[in-house]
């Protein structure tokens, strides 16, 4: 049995619940089990917003995370809330443009990526949450790079066709990135 | 098979009601259900439907009693503080014998409360909420597609039993999305001969009231009520039983609290406790034949996010006989997997 459980957090904005639905429709395209549940409420106008993805090749559960094994944190009080749960030998991303701050962790996995950086400078700002997702898709060969396309394409409302491009742009970067 | 498809839980009750054949929704917003209003403000106009906002819960609920009376299929959707409010139609809905479809994505109370999940409203929906003796089906989805599955169901109970169907949910189901499937759904069409459909000069006229003056027509009314009622608790109480064959402790959960439960039953059994989870579909009629054949369950757990109103049903059903505690959060809060089996724990030590 595999699950697998997401915990993505940061300001509302910076397309926390997206990258969240990015990663629920690649595991419904590669026929896992999902479940998307966002925080909703004030925090969706600003703020603080987090997202718990869980990909499983059994039927899920509780959709709430609370011990996650993959950490998404886009700002420093969503690393701070949530680097002592995720569990032993699981992963966390940072936003290093944004988040200076280290993870004084041993028993973790940690990925600097300066993903707001990189997508300023490449003219994509508001898809720094896709770098990182790259990156994650990258290093989690299960759940697979493959057919990020087709995601995008099912994701990306017709009305905003030239986002398919960037999206892309953006994935690949976060795929290429090396420290 | 048909395509799998991401959706929230209060979309999922939305396309499952237009399916169903309901072409008329008269709603106001509110959080956290009001995805559903948007889903059939879009989707209605499309299909020759009507969607409306109503000027208050109040108006809306009473839209629904008319368009009931002219034998629609028809619904409305709230939470908590707005199902308050529309508790008075539904009083009149239950004493005029019409069918319809009610959805509560309950919130955190009492009061404004809060918006995020609760399942504090259970004494509302099962026992009461309105004035006087009636009832209403009441159908606890725990996933994204029993909101669907039971908002289709929740109509054709509604148009057998000339009644209330109210889907009991909560805030997290109502914003999750999980993969769900549309089957063609047989769809079930009742004939209305009460309905106020227009005489044509053919008929006498049809007249739906709640109104009885003579204390021995009301009388003679609500006791007819209550044989239907009787039937509907002989035939249509739902339940899944989790690893119930040798448990021992015995967690009844419905809605979020079941899938946080069967969590902790799984966490449970890898220590070796023998546990099981009683999930009632049907929260009225409530599922008393599940806890007739749980005979080997020592104690039992209510884990609810209220303070503690299911309970008293899981008491009823077990006559008392056996220790029932209470595993409970409230206020928009969730127990953890660790805290229900933390309780589970306690009760195997008669705690």
């Amino acid at each position: 049995m595999k699950t697998t459980q997401i915990l993505i957090a940061g300001f509302g904005g910076q397309g926390i619940l997206f990258s969240g639905k990015f990663l629920a429709y690649k595991g419904l395209t590669e026929e896992l089990q999902v479940s998307w549940l966002p925080s909703y409420g004030p925090e969706m106008r600003g703020g603080t917003a987090n997202c718990n993805v869980i990909l499983s090749d059994t039927p899920v559960g509780s959709p709430i995370i609370t011990t996650p094994d993959v950490l998404i944190a886009m700002n420093l009080p969503s690393l701070e809330k949530y680097v002592n749960s995720v569990v032993s030998g699981g992963q966390i991303y940072v936003d290093s443009s944004l988040i200076s701050a280290k993870v004084e962790r041993d028993d973790v996995e940690v990925f600097y990526i300066p993903a707001t950086q990189m997508a300023k400078d490449e003219g994509i700002s508001s898809l720094a949450n896709m770098i990182i997702v790259g990156h994650l898709l990258e290093n989690n060969p299960e759940l697979s790079f493959d057919g990020v396309a087709e995601v995008v394409e099912k994701l990306v409302p017709p009305k905003k066709a030239a986002l398919k491009e960037l999206n892309m742009k953006a994935l690949s970067l976060g795929k290429d990135y090396k420290k | 098979m048909a395509e799998r498809i991401l959706m929230k839980g209060n979309e999922a009750i939305a396309e499952a009601a237009i399916r169903a054949g309901c072409r008329h929704y008269f709603g106001y917003p509110i959080t956290p259900q009001t995805e559903i209003a948007a889903y059939m403000a879009k989707k209605m106009p499309k299909i020759g439907g009507v969607f409306l906002q109503a000027e208050s819960e109040i108006a809306s609920i009473n839209m629904v009693y008319g368009a009931a009376a002219a034998g629609m299929r028809v619904m409305t959707s709230s939470s908590s503080p707005g199902i308050s409010l529309k508790a008075e139609g539904l009083s009149y809905i239950a004493g005029s014998d019409v069918p319809a479809l009610v959805v509560n994505v309950q919130r955190g109370g009492p009061g404004l409360g809060g918006i995020q999940p609760s399942q504090s409203d259970y004494f509302q929906a099962t026992k009461g909420g309105g004035h006087g003796d009636y009832r209403m089906i009441v159908l606890a989805p725990a996933s994204v597609q029993e909101m669907a599955s039971l908002t289709i169901k929740g109509f054709d109970l509604a148009d057998k039993y000339r009644m209330t169907s109210m889907i009991l949910a909560d805030g997290t189901i109502g914003q999750m999305m999980e993969p769900i499937t549309f089957e063609d759904a047989e769809i079930t069409t009742y004939e209305k001969p009460w309905a106020l459909t227009g005489t044509e000069c053919k008929r006498k006229h049809n007249v739906v009231n709640s109104l009885y003056l003579k204390p021995d027509e009301l009388e003679r009314k609500n006791f007819e009520r209550y044989e239907k009622y009787a039937e509907i608790e002989k035939n249509e109480a739902m339940w899944e039983d989790y690893m119930m064959d040798d448990a021992e402790i015995c967690v009844v959960a419905f809605g979020i609290a079941s899938r946080v439960a069967k969590n902790a039953v799984a966490m449970a059994r890898a220590e070796g406790i023998k546990v099981g989870l009683i999930r009632p579909i049907t929260l009225w009629p409530f599922p008393n034949a599940a806890f007739e054949a749980a005979d080997k369950a020592k104690a039992f757990i209510s884990v609810e996010l209220s303070m503690g109103q299911m309970i008293e049903d899981v008491k009823l059903a077990t006559k008392c006989q056996k220790p029932v505690y209470l595993c409970n959060r409230t206020g928009g809060m969730i127990p953890s997997p660790d805290e229900i089996l933390a309780s589970i724990r306690n009760a195997m030590k008669g705690e």
